[in-house]
């Protein structure tokens, strides 16, 4: 299943203060993998998806991507490079309509500049009708929900569920070849988180996205991922493939704690 | 509105009041009529006939409060499936007490300005503001007199929700009409004789000034007439154009559009020397507004040393055109005409966007703010300093600026303020048309998403830095034009020009016009450049000049308190401002999306 080495993290340090966030990380991804990351509040899965998307400079280690460091790299330059990234705590462009959620994301990609607004050429007048098409196809991934009367509403009235799945669908219009999914499903109904589910399989089989995600439904992960690797206080704790890392007393400590009679 | 939610609302007793409520309204109102009576609006004002020999403007700065107060004590909020009352005597009593209590404000100050002496900090704690309060009579009957005035102004404000909505509407479309044609009399008496309409004029204002009791009449007649008749078909016709879709819209925007542009064309020729005047100024700064609704309004970058871009606009100009420049110019700096110069005016601007743009732009929010309002002084203190006195004349700036030569046809120079006025017209066209083709771009777009998120945007691929510096430059040329045409319109640039209270004029005709809207910030120019004045230009309203800043901010904490999206907002700011109301209406409507599909509910539903 698993191809080239795609996304190499080596030995990844970061501080805050006296903090480590994260601590000597190794971890790598291949293409057409789907890796989860889990683990408890506070293990720093955020910031390590911070330090990849270049929001975070880690203070030690390096991020190599297709044979490059992204060290020192500004986010758009990390998105451009090919990886995209949704947030935890949903931010779309929530007064922007949601096909220019979309539209706006495919920035890197297009060139048209002031000159050729101004003067409206034949290259821009293309240029916008590619960029619209692909945002109405990555809308349409999601099925009916986010397209026709939807595309020129503002994001901002969409249920919990839809706001995740357009944020989905933004990080899909960047054209990446890594998309970082920084928990897709929290918030959602067991019915949705399902659909969902299949959904991240087909980012895989259908657009060819390999796919990091950070989430806390086991069901999810169980699901779809090909190799779970466990966080905690900064430091790796496990790697393999979830029946591995569900067994393995290390993880479930960490999730549950240890018993009393063992902690004394 | 109220009446027809309930079947039949009760009226209350005139003793039902809400007293808390009065008596704070009461004080506030009193305390800004002392305030405005000790800013020597009444005495500075008094001048001013509205109504010959009977009533002037400063008699109005007094009454108007009175009356408002009484409408504002009446209003209360109609809550959904809360009861209503009536509206009845007892509106008309309440206006009356709160009005009796904000004239005890000016009755007080009658006996105080009467007893103490306090002339030392404040100015006009004069006899003639004593003589105007107590309207040249003895103080105890100044002292009855405003208890009598707000009490019968005050009922007569309350008497207004008593009023059916039809002839609320016509007393007061009548009375603003009547108003307005006392208030523009200098403009109107001036469009009247290009048509020929002196004798009409002669019948409706008096000789020494203000209208005449029979204009006044007439005035209000015709008004009235326009309020009963005239208004509905007016208001289908809008109504007809905002339902047009497609290509009909587009059809209706284009017939609107030749309309306004016709009427740009042809009034200027009809108008005289002072509306042209103005219409010039007001064209300078809609030039200077939309280039900062680019920087503020799409971008969000809050630069408030916006007229630095202006000064470099006027100074380049004034440079390369007047042989009156500083001294200290080599022989190779080129004396040219005003159109070359314009060329080099561009890149001049250009590059001064980018050299403040790029040690500023990293920054975001308030610290940006503050970097800016710095760069603006700098610039200035640059072109003031002994040190490139050389070059810009220092405090005696650069006169003898030659105006713009139209391929010697034409000489456009402030003398002939109507030439001026196209000449702006036709920058101003060209920036409307910049600013609608970017918004609607790869840029725009960008823009809009920095606005809303930087580091999102920037996360979604956006450099950030570029995108803003671009805004920033666009902007910043676009006031460079401005600065170019003032440069020759008034034949002279000094430092004192371009002082820091421009770049706030400017921002607050973005902000009062629409932010974000080009229609929008062209009305801010409009109402508040053409009606007001601009920091050195005179206004429609001369005679407020000396109160200008005063009314200026007084308008703008009230539209930020009341309308805080502006005159003509933009949809996108109003949804930002208003964001509860707006998805209270989707979800109304039935366009919000509260799940997914409805057998969604079955399923999570707990059995």
């Amino acid at each position: 299943m698993s191809g080239e080495r795609l996304l190499t993290i080596d030995n990844l340090s970061v501080t805050f203060g006296g903090l480590h966030a994260l601590r000597n990380l190794n971890f790598h991804v291949d293409e057409g993998e789907i890796v989860s990351v889990i683990g408890p509040n506070g293990a720093g899965k955020t910031t390590f998806f911070n330090m990849i998307s270049g929001m975070v400079t880690p203070t030690d280690g390096d991020i190599i991507f297709k044979g490059e460091s992204l060290l020192g790299l500004d986010p758009n330059q990390v998105t451009a490079r090919g990886i995209a990234r949704t947030f935890q705590n949903v931010r779309l462009f929530a007064n922007m309509t949601i096909l220019e959620n979309v539209m706006v994301a495919q920035h890197c990609r297009t060139k048209q500049g002031v000159f050729g607004s101004l003067f409206n050429t034949a290259a821009f007048k293309r240029e916008e009708a590619e960029i619209r098409e692909y945002g109405e196809k990555v809308l349409g991934f999601f099925g009916s929900r986010l397209v026709g009367y939807r595309l020129h509403q503002p994001a901002s009235v969409l249920s919990y569920a839809n706001r995740r799945r357009l944020e989905i669908a933004r990080s899909m219009a960047t054209k990446p070849q890594v998309v970082l999914l920084d928990e897709p499903v929290a918030g959602m109904n067991p019915k949705e988180s399902e659909e969902l589910t299949g959904l991240i399989g087909k980012l895989r089989s259908e657009w060819g996205f390999t796919i990091v995600m950070i989430e806390h439904d086991m069901g999810v992960v169980r699901d779809v991922s090909d190799r779970v690797v466990v966080l905690d206080h900064g430091e790796t704790i496990a790697q393999g493939s979830y029946e591995e890392v569900s067994t393995n007393p290390q993880v479930i400590e960490a999730y549950l704690g240890r018993p009393v009679e063992e902690a004394s | 509105m109220s009446d027809t939610m309930n079947d039949s609302p009760a009226t209350r007793s005139i003793t039902d009041q809400d007293w808390r409520k009065l008596v704070t309204y009461g004080i506030v109102t009193a305390c800004t009529l002392i305030f405005i009576a000790l800013s020597n609006m009444p005495v500075a004002l008094d001048d001013f006939d509205l109504i010959a020999d009977r009533f002037t403007l400063g008699d109005l700065s007094l009454y108007w409060l009175l009356l408002v107060i009484g409408v504002v004590v009446g209003k209360e909020a109609v809550l959904e499936g809360m009861a209503t009352h009536a509206k009845g005597a007892r509106d008309v009593v309440s206006g009356a007490i709160a009005g009796v209590l904000a004239g005890a404000g000016l009755s007080l100050l009658v006996i105080l300005i009467n007893n103490f002496e306090l002339r030392d900090p404040l100015v006009n704690w004069s006899p003639q503001t004593l003589e105007k309060l107590s309207v040249g009579g003895s103080i105890l009957s100044g002292v009855l007199l405003w208890l009598v005035i707000g009490g019968v102004l005050g009922a007569i404000g309350g008497a207004m929700h008593i009023l059916p909505s039809r002839i609320r509407q016509l007393v007061i479309v009548a009375a603003m009409s009547v108003l307005l044609v006392a208030i523009l009399e200098t403009v109107l008496s001036d469009i009247s004789e290009s048509f020929g309409l002196e004798p009409l004029a002669d019948i409706v204002y008096a000789k020494r000034g203000g209208l005449t009791i029979v204009g006044l009449l007439i005035v209000a007649a015709v008004a009235a007439a326009y309020s009963w008749w005239g208004h509905a078909p007016v208001k289908d016709a809008k109504q007809r154009f905002q339902a047009m879709e497609g290509p009909e819209r587009s059809r209706g925007n284009l017939i609107a559009f030749s309309i306004v542009a016709v009427l740009l064309l042809v009034l200027p020729m009809l108008v005289g020397g002072i509306v042209n005047e103005l219409l010039a100024n007001v064209g300078l700064f809609v030039l200077l507004a939309l280039g900062l609704n680019i920087v503020v309004g799409l971008a969000g970058i809050l630069d408030l040393g916006y007229v630095a871009f202006f000064a470099v606009g006027g100074y380049t100009t004034a440079i390369l055109t007047s042989p009156n420049r500083g001294d200290s110019w080599p022989d190779w700096v080129p004396q040219t005409n005003w159109f070359v110069a314009l060329l080099i005016v561009v890149v001049f601007a250009a590059i001064t966007g980018l050299f403040i743009g790029a040690p500023v732009i990293r920054m975001r929010g308030d610290y940006l703010a503050i970097v800016t309002l710095g760069f603006g002084e700098i610039i200035r203190l640059l072109f003031l300093s002994d040190w490139l006195g050389g070059y810009t004349g220092g405090a005696q700036g650069v006169t003898n600026i030659r105006g713009v030569n139209i391929f010697g046809l034409a000489t456009v120079r402030g003398t002939d303020p109507q030439a001026v006025f196209y000449l702006v017209a036709v920058f101003c066209v060209l920036a409307i048309y910049v600013s609608w083709r970017l918004e609607h771009s790869r840029v725009g777009r960008a823009w809009m998403a920095i606005r809303e998120d930087e580091s999102v945007a920037e996360a979604m691929g956006i450099n950030t830095v570029n995108t803003k510096l671009m805004a920033f430059v666009v902007g910043a040329v676009l006031a460079s034009f401005s600065g170019a045409i003032f440069a020759a319109k008034v034949g002279s640039v000094f430092p004192t020009s371009f002082i820091i209270l421009v770049s706030i004029v400017i921002l607050v005709v973005v902000i009062v016009g629409g932010m974000g809207n080009i229609a929008g910030v062209i009305a801010g120019a409009v109402v508040l450049i053409g009606v007001l004045g601009g920091p050195r230009q005179p206004g429609l309203l001369q005679e407020f000049s000396n109160f200008k800043l005063l009314i200026y901010g007084a308008l703008l904490i009230w539209m930020m308190l009341k309308r805080p999206e502006g005159l003509i907002p933009n949809v996108r700011r109003t949804r930002e401002l208003h964001q509860e109301e707006f998805l209270q209406d989707a979800w109304l409507k039935g366009e919000i999306d509260t799940g997914d599909e409805p057998d969604d509910m079955g399923e999570v539903a707990p059995a």
